[in-house]
C-alpha cells in the first residue's frame, strides 16, 4: 500500500462524518428549519453507538443506536422549535449545550475503553480497481450509507413528488398549508431525518474513525457541517465534494504535523476552523447567489393560520 | 386533534419575570428526575446542587467568583442578541482578553506598579473587542454567517492559548508544566477580603450592571439597537445603520467578555494555563436567555448558573454523582426558559375540529 492510497483511506474515513451529518441538515434546512444542534445531535450518537457497541459487542446494534439517539435529540427539537416555535437558533444551541453535557455524562465510564471497528465490507468487483477500490469500495457500511444519502436525497429533491413538497414547505409554508400539506408534521419528519443522519455520523467517529470514547470528540464537526450546507448552497453533489475538500484538509493537516513543517501543531489543527471562515467568506459575498438558493423561509418560524 | 397557536397580546416585566422563574422550577423538577435516574436520592441531589452553593461562607465566595465572569459575558451577549446578532463564540473573546491583557505580565515580568493592572485590564477589554471585531467584519462586509464564524474562531482562540502556553509563554522555571509564570504583586487583583478568593474585579461587574442598563434604555444608541433588533425595516426608516449597529454589539460583548478573561486570570487564576474556562463563554448564552437579555436579569441568572457549577461539584461529593451532570441541567435550563417563553408568548391549545374548519365564533 503507497502512501497516496493510505492517504485516500484517511480522507475517506475523516469525510464521512462530515457528509452524513451535512446531508441530514441539508433536508432539514431545505424544510425550512434551521437546526444548529448537530454537535450535540452528533456527540450523543457517538457516545450511544460506542456504549451500545461496547456493551452487546455488536456494531450494527451500536450503528442503530447511534441514530436512534440522533432521532430523539431532534425530536426534543422539533418538539420546541416546530410544535411551539420557539426561536430556532437559541433552541438549536439549547441542543447542543444539552447534548454535549448529556454526552459527556453517559460517557463517563467509557472513558478508555477499547471500542469496536466496523468491519470493512468489500464490494465485489469495484473493490479490485488500484487506488480508489480501497479507498472507497472496501470499506463499512457507514460509508456506503453516506453515499447513497447523497444519490438518494439528490433525487428526492429534485425528481420526487415528497420532495417537492419539502422544498414548498421550506420557501413557502403558507402556501403550502394552503394546498393541503401539513407544514409541522413535514418539518417534524425532516428534522428527525437530520437527527438521524447526525447520529449516524457520530456513530461513524467512534466505531470507525477513532474507535473509543472521548470527551468532546466531535470537535466542532457538527459545526464545520452547519457550514458545509451553506458552502453547498444546498445543492447535496456540492456537500458531497465539500465534506471531501474539509475531510481531506483535516487529514493533510495530520501528515503535516507528523513531517514538521516547523509550525506549531496547534496552528495546523486550527487549519479546518480557518478553512471553514475562509470558504465562509469566499461564499458569502456573492449575495445574489446565496439569496437565490437559501430556503426563503429558513429559519422563521411557521405558526399555522387558521 | 391538533395543536393550535396564537398570539397573545401584550408581553411585560411581570410575564418575563414569571416565566423566568416558572423556567426554573422546572429545571428543579427535572434535575430531580435526573438525579434519580443516576440512582441518587432526588431530595438529596437537589439539596447539593441547588442549596448547598448558598448555605455556606466558602461557597459563597466560590459562587460569586464564578458569577462575575458569567454576568459580565451574559451581558454583552444580551446586547448581541438584543440587536438579532448571534454571536456565540465568546469564549473565544474571553480567552482572547486573557491572552492580551496578560501581555504586560508576562512579557514584562519584572513590571510593577498602579499603572501594571489597568495596563492589563484594558489589554484585556482591547484583546476581545479586537477580536469580536472580525466576525462582525465578516458579516458587515462579506455577509458571513456569524454563528459560525464567531464560534470557529472560539476553537482557534483556544489553539492560540494552548500554543503560547506550551510554547513561548511557558514558566521557564515552572518544570516544563504547561503554565506561564504567576503573576505577582501589582499583576494580580487586590482582594476585597483578605483570606478569601472575592477579589476587586468583582466591583466592576457590579459597576458594569447598572452601566449597560443605563445605557440601553436612555441612550439613543441603546434604543437604536433595540429598533433594529426588534423592527429591522422600522429601524432603516429611521436611519439607524444595520452594520454600525453590528460592529457595536460585537465591540461591546467583546470587551465585557475580554475584561472577564482578564479578570478570571489575574483575579482568580493568577497565571496562564491551558485551560482557564470551564465554557463560561458558552454558559453565558444561556445567562442571557435566563436573564430575559435584560442587564439585571442576567445579574441573577449568572448567580443562578454559578450554582449550577458549585451545587455539581458539591453533588459529586456528597451523594457520588459526577459533576458532569452540571451541563445536562444547564442544557435543560435553556430548553424550558425557551418553552416558558413561548408559551408567555403564545397561546397554544389542542382542538380538536378537523384542520381547516372554522372554529366557533369566526
Amino acid at each position: 500500500m503507497d502512501l497516496t492510497e493510505a492517504v485516500l483511506i484517511t480522507i475517506v474515513t475523516a469525510s464521512t462524518p462530515l457528509l452524513l451529518a451535512a446531508i441530514g441538515e441539508l433536508v432539514v434546512e431545505r424544510a425550512g428549519v434551521l437546526n444548529l444542534g448537530v454537535e450535540g445531535m452528533m456527540i450523543v450518537g457517538a457516545v450511544a453507538a460506542f456504549a451500545a457497541a461496547y456493551g452487546t459487542g455488536s456494531a450494527t446494534l451500536g450503528i442503530l443506536s447511534g441514530a436512534l439517539a440522533g432521532v430523539a435529540l431532534s425530536l426534543l427539537f422539533a418538539l420546541f422549535a416546530v410544535l411551539i416555535a420557539t426561536n430556532q437558533v437559541a433552541t438549536g444551541l439549547a441542543l447542543t449545550l444539552f447534548g454535549l453535557g448529556l454526552a459527556g455524562l453517559i460517557g463517563e465510564p467509557f472513558v478508555g475503553k477499547p471500542g469496536l471497528r466496523l468491519d470493512a465490507l468489500p464490494i465485489p468487483g469495484l473493490s479490485a480497481i488500484p487506488v480508489i477500490g480501497p479507498a472507497f469500495f472496501t470499506r463499512d457500511v457507514l460509508v456506503y450509507l453516506s453515499f447513497i444519502l447523497v444519490v438518494g436525497v439528490s433525487l428526492f429533491l429534485a425528481r420526487s413528488r415528497a420532495g417537492l413538497v419539502l422544498r414548498a414547505v421550506g420557501e413557502n409554508p403558507e402556501a403550502a398549508q394552503n394546498l393541503g400539506y401539513r407544514v409541522r408534521l413535514i418539518r417534524i419528519a425532516a428534522v428527525a431525518f437530520g437527527g438521524a443522519c447526525s447520529g449516524l455520523a457520530g456513530a461513524h467517529l467512534s466505531l470507525a474513525y477513532t474507535p473509543q470514547w472521548a470527551e468532546g470528540m466531535t470537535g466542532g464537526r457538527g459545526w464545520i457541517a452547519l457550514a458545509l450546507v451553506v458552502f453547498a448552497t444546498w445543492m447535496p453533489s456540492r456537500v458531497f465534494l465539500g465534506a471531501y475538500f474539509f475531510g481531506a484538509i483535516a487529514i493533510l493537516q495530520l501528515h503535516a504535523q507528523a513531517v514538521g513543517l516547523g509550525l506549531p501543531s496547534q496552528a495546523m489543527t486550527a487549519l479546518p476552523y480557518i478553512a471553514t471562515i475562509i470558504a465562509l467568506v469566499l461564499l458569502s459575498r456573492d449575495a445574489i447567489l446565496l439569496r437565490r438558493h437559501t430556503p426563503a423561509a429558513l429559519g422563521r418560524p411557521y405558526v399555522p393560520v387558521r | 386533534m391538533r395543536l393550535e397557536v396564537s398570539l397573545r397580546g401584550e408581553r411585560g416585566l411581570l410575564l418575563d419575570t414569571l416565566s423566568a422563574l416558572v423556567a426554573l422550577a422546572v429545571t428543579v423538577a427535572i434535575a430531580g428526575l435526573i438525579f434519580a435516574a443516576l440512582g441518587a436520592d432526588p431530595l438529596a441531589g437537589l439539596h447539593a446542587f441547588f442549596l448547598s452553593p448558598l448555605l455556606d461562607a466558602w461557597s459563597l465566595q466560590e459562587v460569586a467568583v464564578k458569577a462575575a465572569p458569567l454576568i459580565l459575558i451574559g451581558l454583552g451577549l444580551s446586547l448581541c442578541y438584543r440587536a438579532n446578532v448571534w454571536n456565540i463564540g465568546a469564549e473565544g473573546q474571553f480567552t482572547a482578553g486573557a491572552l492580551l491583557g496578560s501581555v504586560p505580565a508576562v512579557l514584562f515580568p519584572d513590571w510593577q506598579g498602579p499603572l501594571v493592572l489597568p495596563a492589563m485590564l484594558i489589554l484585556g477589554m482591547v484583546g476581545g473587542m479586537a477580536y469580536a471585531a472580525i466576525p462582525a467584519f465578516l458579516k458587515v462586509r462579506f455577509r458571513a454567517n456569524e454563528i459560525l464564524t464567531s464560534l470557529m474562531l472560539a476553537y482557534v482562540a483556544l489553539l492560540v492559548l494552548d500554543y503560547l502556553v506550551r510554547g513561548p509563554w511557558r514558566d521557564p522555571m515552572g518544570f516544563n508544566f504547561p503554565e506561564s509564570r504567576l503573576f505577582t504583586g501589582d499583576q494580580r487583583l487586590l482582594r476585597l477580603v483578605e483570606g478569601t478568593r472575592l477579589h476587586a474585579g468583582l466591583l466592576l461587574v457590579v459597576a458594569a450592571v447598572p452601566l449597560v442598563w443605563f445605557v440601553t434604555r436612555y441612550t439613543l444608541a441603546g434604543f437604536s439597537l433595540r429598533v433594529i433588533g426588534e423592527a429591522p425595516r422600522a429601524g432603516a426608516f429611521a436611519g439607524f445603520s444595520r452594520a454600525r449597529i453590528t460592529y457595536a454589539v460585537f465591540a461591546a460583548c467583546g470587551a465585557l467578555a475580554g475584561l472577564a478573561g482578564i479578570l478570571e486570570i489575574a483575579g482568580t487564576v493568577g497565571q496562564l494555563r491551558p485551560v482557564i474556562s470551564p465554557g463560561y463563554g458558552f454558559a453565558a448564552i444561556i445567562v442571557a436567555f435566563l436573564g430575559r437579555l435584560s442587564p439585571l436579569g442576567v445579574a441573577m441568572a449568572g448567580l443562578v448558573l454559578a450554582v449550577s457549577y458549585i451545587g455539581a461539584e458539591a453533588a459529586q461529593v456528597s451523594i457520588g454523582v459526577s459533576d458532569k451532570v452540571a451541563r445536562v441541567i444547564q442544557g435543560t435550563l435553556l430548553f424550558s426558559v425557551l418553552a416558558c417563553d413561548a408559551l408567555a408568548r403564545y397561546r397554544l391549545r389542542l382542538v380538536t375540529t378537523p384542520a381547516g374548519a372554522p372554529a366557533a365564533g369566526e
